[in-house]
């Protein structure tokens, strides 16, 4: 096993077996944690490659390079793995999280409103699981995912980065 | 000092043209095809309560009644991106296919970038270099708020760019959006001409001719190279073209303008350029009441 070099962008394994950087994670671990997470079917991640670069930070990426390469970004990061809960970004489940099926909360548009301001908010009535959530609401007719929420004791707090955080 | 009255003699009605660059810009978003369709932004705009006029040649583009495009629920989730209309036409002109290799010389922040990754339904790859670091965060925002997965940013001198460690050989295509002396964006930056000098034109057509040149030599032959500046200048727009015409393998191609536009002029204070540059558009503020744009698209030839 080697160490992590946070200045390139490295391709994920294919399996844990695989591994040859200590704690990277596997394609298949990171596509399992959206499934069984968020039940976002493996086939959506078909067209992409993954890729760490730093600790931890999950890039997704829609073709092929080499192994290992030296760029500023590399797709879009989706994922932050090395901690003990991985936490998807706001951006990927923006753009992949259309696809979930479970511990997505809907938001009605004052809760949504207040989401995106970055504020937490009571939501007494949920009864899924704890932990990372995919907020949504209902938007020109569809459920859309606006972020990352953390629930946590009867409480969705709002990890909308402050860069994206509005107020409408 | 009033610098575009130099133009004067290449501009059919210059008294509407000078009228038109006193005049600010009307705010304009591009509907970002990886996350939504103008129908969908078109609903969630009525439900807002949002006023907009379409674009007739794009059915993408919106006009809004109130500036400032950032806060509203579609752009929040990255449905749609400020993006001056004029500034629609390069990435229309380069005109790239889902699963090709983009090059975009100099990218930040990101508005032709975006809109590259989705024309090609955010397959394949676009290389979004800049040279300047601190622009790559607007780069990497824009990029990330609409969900491309696609792009390749790289920080490196165009003129010098190598595909040696990106493992590929050509590009398939390549946008040359070059840093130029900005006359085109007056009306969006009033103040866009106080720096300007014949000195600066001269040291940033070096630039141009480099980078040009280095895109035509890494697109594969046959491909397609766009050519763009929002400026008026012949010396950064036809002598740039004349230049690389003669020291590289390609030729200028006839494209359709989405746009009332002029043809390239051969002749500018006694220089004469190579005939092919009358294939290149001039975009001009009052024909159109967009900002002002030169565009041209050239086929690489070996």
């Amino acid at each position: 096993m080697t160490g992590n070099d946070g200045s390139r962008f490295d391709r994920l394994p294919a399996t844990d077996a695989e591994r040859r950087v200590e704690g990277r994670p596997s394609r298949e671990a990171v596509v399992g944690f959206w499934e069984e997470r968020f039940g976002i079917p493996p086939e959506t991640w078909d067209g992409h490659t993954f890729w760490e670069k730093g600790a931890g930070k999950i890039w997704a990426f829609a073709g092929e390079l080499p192994d290992h390469v030296a760029v500023e970004t590399l797709g879009l990061p989706v994922l932050r793995t090395r901690q003990e809960h991985w936490k998807p970004t706001t951006d990927g489940v923006q753009r992949f999280g259309t696809a979930a099926t479970r511990n997505v909360v809907d938001l009605t548009s004052e809760q949504a409103r207040r989401f995106v301001a970055g504020e937490d908010q009571d939501l007494p009535d949920w009864d899924g699981d704890w932990g990372y959530l995919i907020a949504a609401h209902e938007l020109a007719g569809e459920r859309e995912p606006i972020g990352v929420g953390l629930y946590l004791y009867g409480e969705l707090r709002s990890v909308v980065p402050k860069g994206r955080r509005r107020e409408l | 000092m009033d610098v575009l009255a130099r133009y004067e003699p290449l501009i059919d009605d210059y008294d509407a043209f000078a009228a038109a660059c006193e005049r600010p810009l009307p705010s304009v978003v591009r509907v970002n095809l990886i996350k939504a369709t103008p129908e969908r932004v078109r609903r969630a705009f009525d439900e807002a309560g949002i006023g907009y006029e379409r674009v007739a040649w794009h059915p993408g583009l919106f006009r809004l009644e109130e500036r400032g495009p950032g806060s509203n629920w579609p752009y929040v989730h990255g449905w749609v991106h400020g993006q001056e209309e004029v500034s629609a036409v390069p990435a229309t002109v380069l005109d790239p296919q889902p699963g090709e290799r983009v090059w975009d010389t100099c990218a930040a922040p990101g508005s032709k970038t975006t809109q590259i990754a989705g024309l090609m339904e955010d397959t394949g790859a676009v290389v979004a270099n800049d040279d300047t670091l601190g622009r790559l965060s607007a780069l990497r925002s824009n990029a990330d708020r609409q969900g491309v997965t696609s792009a390749v940013v790289t920080n490196r001198d165009a003129r010098k760019f190598s595909l040696d460690d990106l493992g590929f050989d050509a590009f398939d295509r390549a946008l040359v959006d070059a840093p130029c002396s900005c006359e085109g964006t007056v009306r969006k930056n009033p103040d866009a001409l106080d720096d300007w000098s014949e000195g600066y034109l001269a040291h940033v057509a070096g630039l141009q001719k480099g980078i040009l040149r280095r895109a035509v030599r890494l697109t594969r032959p046959g491909g397609t190279v766009v050519y763009g500046t929002c400026t008026f200048a012949p010396e950064e727009n036809e002598a740039v073209l004349d230049h690389v015409l003669a020291a590289e393998d390609c030729r200028l191609v006839p494209f359709e303008s989405p746009l009332v536009s002029d043809p390239g002029v051969t002749e500018w204070r006694g220089e004469r350029f190579d005939e092919q540059v009358r294939r290149a558009r001039r975009i001009y503020p009052h024909q159109n009441d967009t900002g002002g744009f030169f565009c041209a698209k050239l086929e690489v030839t070996g």
